[in-house]
């Protein structure tokens, strides 16, 4: 079961990248608003053409733009899940899930039966001869969940299934179709603005924005090594361009790091983590050997956490204890210094 | 401009209360039960309704293809569509004769020779008169409700395993339900009272052409009573039509 999609599509004036090769797992595609997530899902479901390229599930090609081919999304074996649910307002809840089946030739009897069975599955038994508008938003999405799952897709698509449900919905939710995710199999291609998302439902992320691909790999890898500012800011980062050589990274202001990893030479990102940064008001002493100087601009309370921002030649976020803080007594407009252990930068090729 | 006002209010006032002073109530019965009335009435109802159903017909693709296309020329064949609410009917009937006539038609004489039919001075023609000036009421609504429509519903059909077709049966026509009802009201409505077009195009025949609009107009030369109890009749169903579509109409502004 392996889903590959080359290619491009077009909506409006942004050109997308449809560029991803989905096996047998969950795939998160993370991106910025605007940046073509739900085009490039649209795509692989069949509800948006492509302009350039492929898309073949195992042996099937599901679209080809140059050889003219094109399956439609009814022929197609694809689940979508949408953002807020798009139940059908006329049907209850049995015969929204019951539908995909329906329409794929089950019987009235068997169908409403197995659409049952999956209303029991996500814990709404209870709900079947509900109306749509008379079910909670998370209650709505479970119930849209089931609908695509019913029909045993071999390609399952969701976007931002949790986007429009509430704070406290939106954990629980998470956690039942982290579940279903698990145990349906296929391809599963997630959309989502929320690394959060991305870390606990998917096997692999893709970053796009602004329509192209900037990176892909496991949430650990990219909160490791980000490749963009956006992704830096997702995962909390210290993120740099700049050209190594013998230990030493140039950035574009002249501004230089000194870094532990000397294989690296070339034009590189630079990572830092935000609470292997240290904060002092006058120049230290020890053994960090890199010292950032700058005026505070920012400082947010994190629970038993601080971060702070400092913008100078070397802007930076560090992050420290409320305790040290206080301590400190650093406040926006205040001059400060920012040390950071050459072994605490990461740094790897751009 | 209060008296202004009430004076446009007495405007359209006056006239209801004519006739209904007019109304010989004891003998309305009596004059809705001749044979003439009861002929008009039928025939009537027979034709706005067949009228109604091919304005549904014709009129759901027209409007999808509105709402919906991308093409060239859509504001021209919605200028096409709606060319009937403003032309007049006679102009209208006129029009459908030198289209549809048996003798100089432009499809008419082959209508005639290979399929039989003759649309002039039939029940046929009066149906055809009639939705050409009510459909683009039916056109109009539904269209709005189409464009209204959240394309996200039909998706969610497509992604399920539904046709077009079945998209369109089990999905979009349900949701377009109260647009559809309100649209075939107002252009059931507007057949019944047709008048220009059908004496134009199908002429005055009794018990085959001549509807409820034309016997009123024939029979307040001799029976004005009778003219006066059929009016009142097409009264009473423009009333209901509007009360009918109160919610949609007259909530916009509040």
């Amino acid at each position: 079961m392996t889903l590959v999609a080359a290619g491009t599509a077009r909506v409006g004036t942004l050109t997308v990248q449809v560029d991803l090769t989905v096996g047998d797992e969950i795939v998160a595609v993370l991106g910025p608003n605007g940046a073509g997530k739900t085009t490039l899902l649209r795509t692989l479901a069949g509800l948006h053409p492509l302009a350039t390229g492929r898309i073949t599930l195992d042996d099937a090609v599901l679209d080809d733009a140059a050889d003219g081919i094109f399956v439609r999304p009814a022929d197609r074996s694809v689940g979508m899940v949408f953002q807020d649910h798009v139940l059908f307002p006329f049907l209850d809840a049995r015969e929204n899930v019951a539908f995909g089946l329906r329409s794929r030739g089950v019987g009235r009897r068997e169908a409403r039966r197995r659409a049952d069975d999956w209303l029991a599955r996500v814990g709404l038994a209870d709900r079947a001869t509900a109306r749509p508008d008379t079910l909670s938003g998370g209650q709505a999405q479970r119930v849209a969940l089931a609908r695509a799952l019913a029909v045993e897709p071999r390609l399952l698509c969701l976007d931002e299934p949790l986007a429009a449900l509430d704070a406290q919905a939106r954990v629980a939710i998470r956690r039942e179709v982290r579940r279903h995710l698990a145990s349906a199999g296929g391809a599963r291609v997630l959309v989502t603005h929320d690394p959060v998302d991305a870390a606990v439902l998917a096997d692999r992320v893709v970053v796009l924005e602004a329509g192209r691909v900037v990176q892909t790999g496991t949430m650990a890898e990219i909160a490791l090594r980000p490749r963009s500012a956006y992704v830096a800011d997702l995962v909390g980062r210290n993120l740099y361009r700049g050209v190594a050589a013998d230990g030493r990274v140039t950035l574009p202001g002249g501004a230089t790091l000194l870094v532990a990893d000397r294989s690296v030479a070339g034009d590189v990102h630079v990572a830092i983590h935000p609470r292997s940064v240290g904060l002092h008001r006058e120049p230290p002493g020890g053994s960090p050997r890199n010292h950032l100087t700058g005026t505070v601009t920012d400082v947010d309370g994190l629970g038993d956490r601080v971060r702070i921002r400092i913008e100078g030649p070397v802007p930076i976020v560090a992050e420290i204890t409320t305790a040290a803080a206080a301590e400190l007594g650093l406040a926006p407009g205040h001059a400060a210094i920012a040390s950071v252990k050459a072994t605490e930068v990461t740094v790897y090729p751009a | 401009m209060v008296a202004l006002a009430g004076l446009g209010a007495a405007f359209f006032a006056l006239p209801l209360l004519g006739l209904l002073q007019r109304a010989a109530w004891s003998d309305v019965a009596r004059d809705l039960g001749s044979p003439e009335a009861r002929a008009a009435l039928a025939l009537s109802l027979e034709c706005s309704l067949w009228a109604t159903g091919l304005a549904a017909v014709l009129g759901v693709p027209l409007a999808w293809v509105l709402a919906r296309g991308r093409f060239r020329g859509r504001s021209l064949l919605r200028a096409l569509v709606l060319l009937p609410m403003v032309l007049p009917p006679v102009v209208g009937g006129v029009a459908l004769l030198y289209a549809f006539g048996r003798t100089d038609g432009l499809v008419g004489p082959w209508l005639y020779d290979t399929v039989g039919v003759q649309l002039t001075f039939s029940k046929t023609g009066v149906v055809l008169a009639e939705a050409f000036v009510a459909m683009p009421f039916l056109v109009l609504t539904v269209e709005s409700g189409w464009r209204a429509l959240d394309a996200r519903y039909e998706d969610a059909a497509a992604t399920l395993g539904a046709g077009r077709w079945t998209t369109f049966r089990r999905v979009s026509l349900r949701l377009l339900a109260p647009s559809l009802a309100a649209g075939a009201a107002l252009a059931w409505a507007r057949a019944l009272g047709e008048f220009g077009a059908t004496i134009t195009f199908a002429g005055n025949v009794e018990g085959r052409t001549r509807t409820t609009p034309l016997a009123v107009y024939l029979l307040l030369e001799t029976r004005p009573g009778a003219a006066v109890a059929l009016s009142l009749v097409l009264l009473a169903v423009s009333v209901v039509v509007l009360v009918a579509l109160r919610d949609r109409w007259f909530r916009i502004g509040r």
